[in-house]
């Protein structure tokens, strides 16, 4: 009995670990390759650690295109949007949740039918009213969207402030403070958590965007990350040594944000059920 | 929405004003002039059949064995499986078309390390849509974690009533985990299928389509028409076709999950 479960418990370990290396190897392969000489990465059989290390591929990559300026680029839109998404979320949230006002209910049922679109079919006429209004090639079409507040954003911080206990603005008001001061000083500090988890993904969602950057922007001047790193491998697609810098480079700051917001990432799929 | 209704009944080609004509949008496609329209909803399907069924397994055999009493460094191990879902899918794209590589890529060589035939990949009819398959498994690192939550979620009372009635390890998992399971299922399988339809950045960033349209799935086929050919029109159409099928699909789901769907607010 004792032997044989420690053989399962064995199994169990050997078959996570093989899943794990499923997930890590492919950064690790990534990394390793970027810090190679061309010839090599294409040495048989392969190696596993660069020898020597080649952080000129870094210089290389960054400078044969104007990486830093992208960089700049998805800069100002994510914390554009980070910031409409924290700002209008919680506030549509907050009247959603607790003041009340005519046709509330039509509003919000509204807003949950606007979370079953697909963006295919939403992608088409909101690219012709923005070029009607002759947007195009700005970072209004990316950025403006999220300031109107994110349907699934409302949604999430609405059920949480619904569970802050009423008794609290009660008392707030009973003591004279009006509904944007319990806004501020009650909902805002109690309701942390979820705000992080809204940043995070808000976050994750505009650094990582490819297709509305692709669609929008056409001056290379104001491409974000994601378009430099597709146009770097249309120049450079042989050169793989340059193109995993370039890769790389680009994961650096998610891959940093995530770890920090880690525990907070965990807990807000867990809540949610939101894909990443 | 109501604005893209409208458009998919129109020529509009970006160049000049929209121009109503009917249904013709809708019978171009059906009836085979536009020779693209089956060929990208059977890839789009193969893709989908591989995808969500297969995905659903590995990450529930993931946290399954995740959620196993002895195990330790749970979150170390959460972490790691979460990891691949932040990496941007421009990003995780090149890195794949790297391990894919035919010549060079690590796949291969492993392949030949154990002395199996190697494979193209992305470069043959056949294998290009269960490589993109196999590369979507790495980022189902959100799928797992939503599923280790729900075997949390499942009461240790039920277990323990089960142990004492004698029930071995199989029927446990049977009687207890997978019934307890199923609205989460549920929820996986939705999102998944719904997420699968609109596979787009991969399509345009390893294959283009490619080989030979193969790889031509409905949503890079969409973004082609509207955005590389100007027919906003013709796209409209056929953006629309996709929502309807998403409607079907999701339909369908519905009304079979009564017969294996459990909520336990129902007992």
């Amino acid at each position: 009995m004792q032997r044989s479960r420690r053989i399962s418990q064995i199994t169990v370990y050997f078959f996570l670990l093989i899943g794990a290396a499923f997930c890590l190897l492919p950064l690790f392969w990534l990394i390793r390759s970027s810090l190679m000489t061309s010839l090599q990465i294409f040495e048989m059989p392969p190696k596993w650690i660069p020898a020597p290390f080649q952080f000129q591929n870094y210089v290389e990559a960054l400078t044969s295109i104007d990486f830093f300026r992208f960089f700049r680029n998805t800069l100002t839109i994510t914390v554009s949007c980070l910031a409409g998404a924290l700002i209008s979320s919680s506030l549509g949230a907050y009247s959603y949740a607790r003041l009340s006002w005519p046709g509330r209910n039509i509003f919000f049922s509204l807003l949950l039918a606007s979370m079953m679109l697909p963006s295919a079919v939403t992608l088409i006429p909101t690219f012709i009213g923005w070029r009607l209004v002759d947007l195009i090639n700005t970072y209004f079409p990316l950025i403006m969207p999220v300031w109107f507040g994110s349907a699934f954003d409302i949604f999430l911080l609405r059920q949480f402030y619904s569970s802050i206990p009423k008794d609290l603005d009660e008392a707030a008001y009973v003591d004279g403070a009006g509904p944007w001061t319990i806004f501020y000083r009650i909902i805002i500090p109690l309701s942390k958590p979820a705000l992080i988890v809204i940043g995070l993904f808000s976050f994750m969602n505009s650094w990582n965007d490819f297709m509305g950057p692709l669609v929008y922007l056409n001056e290379e001047s104001k491409f974000t990350m994601a378009l430099g790193l597709q146009m770097f491998q249309s120049l450079h697609s042989a050169q793989w040594h340059l193109l995993m810098a370039a890769s790389t480079f680009v994961i650096m700051p998610v891959i940093i944000v995530f770890f920090i917001g880690q525990r907070y990432f965990i807990e807000g799929i867990t809540l949610t059920g939101m894909k990443g | 929405m109501l604005s893209s209704l409208l458009l998919s009944f129109t020529d509009y080609r970006i160049v000049n004003t929209p121009k109503f004509i009917g249904f013709d949008n809708y019978t171009r496609l059906f009836d085979g002039t536009d020779q693209y329209f089956y060929n990208s909803l059977a890839v789009t399907f193969k893709y989908v059949i591989l995808r969500v069924p297969l995905g659903l397994m590995f990450s529930f055999i993931v946290a399954f064995l995740l959620n196993m009493e002895f195990i330790r460094g749970k979150s170390i191990f959460r972490t790691i499986f979460y990891l691949p879902v932040i990496v941007p899918a421009v990003a995780s794209s090149m890195i794949w078309i790297w391990l894919f590589s035919p010549d060079l890529g690590l796949f291969n060589s492993f392949l030949e390390a154990l002395g199996l035939p190697t494979l193209n990949w992305l470069y043959s009819e056949e294998t290009v849509v269960p490589s993109i398959v196999l590369m979507s498994l790495w980022g189902m690192g959100s799928t797992i974690i939503i599923f280790l939550a729900g075997l949390q979620g499942v009461p240790r009372s039920l277990y323990e009533a089960a142990i004492v009635d004698g029930a071995g390890a199989m029927r446990k998992f049977l009687h207890i985990t997978i019934p307890m399971m199923t609205p989460i299922i549920f929820f996986n399988l939705i999102m998944g299928s719904i997420g699968a339809f609109q596979v787009f950045t991969e399509a345009l960033i390893m294959t283009q389509g490619g080989p030979n349209n193969a790889s031509l799935f409905y949503n890079y086929y969409i973004y082609r028409e509207a955005f590389l050919f100007g027919e906003m029109g013709h796209a409209s159409a056929i953006a629309w076709i996709l929502f309807i099928i998403i409607l079907i699909v999701t339909a369908i789901f519905f009304r079979t999950s009564k017969s294996w769907v459990f909520y336990e607010s129902e007992v």
